[in-house]
């Protein structure tokens, strides 16, 4: 072995090593912790509508929900929650060309997402402070597959304009205004 | 490093990848630590309103960012999912205990491992007791 195939050996040796050790990531210290911004996160994500009434709501939000493509997963009227989920296009017109110029210059081909996997949760609880009101809260997560079918991406989808959206029409469908809270 | 240094080095690479994460250590303590796991996995709260521990119990899990999957009020049962660049999935049931308590019970998987580690679960507990107002007591 000459001098340039020790340094070679040292540095697989160092990404072996460092494969070996990332296999064992281990949680995240804050993951079960609230965060600075999880009071306005829960604002962003909640609107107050002046009824007690869960079932209206919720059957509003299903409807909502199953306008725009969802099918419902989960539902419990007593505890205010619905779960639905949607498969949908995740390409990308920036990811695809990137992935293309790459291509021609390296001849190398990187996977660009493909697909993904939307996750809204809404729930409904009596609002705090004011006994004739309910306060709901969506939230939205999704998983991401690339063009070779692996998992690229999961994450939440923090998008207060999103929000506004589902709160608008679930306003039109309950005919009950959705304050801000 | 010698050329047999490196040699021995590679050799060894690969019993790390065999022996994986699971790491002996693991095994020592073996046996009792499901009896430990269950005592750091649940909390005793003065209250008998199961639907209202439901319910904040839900609104925390929301807070710490998981959608819910699942929920049964007979049993007590909810599961969520987190998904923030990992995945946790977490089962808490909340159950009668004697008549005046609730024990809630929480286990949580993290990309498909379960959560050993108390911390999590204190910090789970801590976030539950701001939510309900009441002190989660420790269980023997």
């Amino acid at each position: 072995m000459n001098q340039y195939s020790f340094g070679w050996c040292r540095a697989a040796l160092l990404l072996a090593c460092l494969s070996v050790m990332s296999a064992c990531a281990t949680l995240p210290k804050d993951a079960f912790k609230l965060t600075p911004t999880s009071l306005q996160d829960r604002q962003l994500q909640s609107r107050q509508f002046q009824t007690l009434d869960n079932k209206l709501l919720l059957s509003a939000g299903a409807g909502v929900l199953q306008d725009m493509g969802y099918s419902i997963d989960e539902s419990n009227t007593s505890l205010g929650v619905l779960t639905a989920s949607k498969q949908a296009d995740a390409k990308n017109g920036g990811q695809i060309a990137g992935a293309v110029l790459l291509a021609l210059l390296t001849g190398t081909v990187t996977a660009t997402d493909k697909e993904q996997k939307i996750r809204i949760c809404l729930v409904i609880q009596p609002a705090l402070g004011d006994e004739k009101s309910s306060v709901s809260r969506i939230t939205i997560q999704r998983v991401v597959w690339n063009t070779q079918g692996q998992i690229s991406r999961v994450e939440s989808i923090n998008a207060p304009e999103l929000y506004q959206a589902f709160y608008d029409k679930l306003s039109k469908a309950t005919f009950l205004q959705a304050n801000q809270i | 490093m010698t050329k047999r240094g490196y040699a021995l080095a590679f050799m060894l690479v690969p019993v790390m990848l065999l022996t994986g994460c699971a790491s002996q250590n693991s095994h020592v303590m073996e046996g009792g630590s499901a009896v430990n796991l269950r005592s750091f996995q649940t909390r005793a709260f003065d209250t008998t309103d199961k639907h209202k521990m439901m319910r904040t119990t839900i609104a925390v899990l929301q807070d710490l960012g998981f959608i819910i999957d699942k929920t049964d009020e007979d049993l007590g049962l909810i599961t969520g999912t987190k998904l923030s660049g990992y995945q946790i999935r977490m089962t808490v049931i909340v159950q009668p205990r004697g008549e005046k308590q609730l024990s809630v019970r929480a286990s949580a998987i993290y990309n498909d491992k379960p959560i050993e580690d108390p911390l999590p679960y204190q910090d789970f507990f801590t976030a539950l007791e701001k939510g309900i107002f009441l002190t989660a007591q420790q269980i023997d």
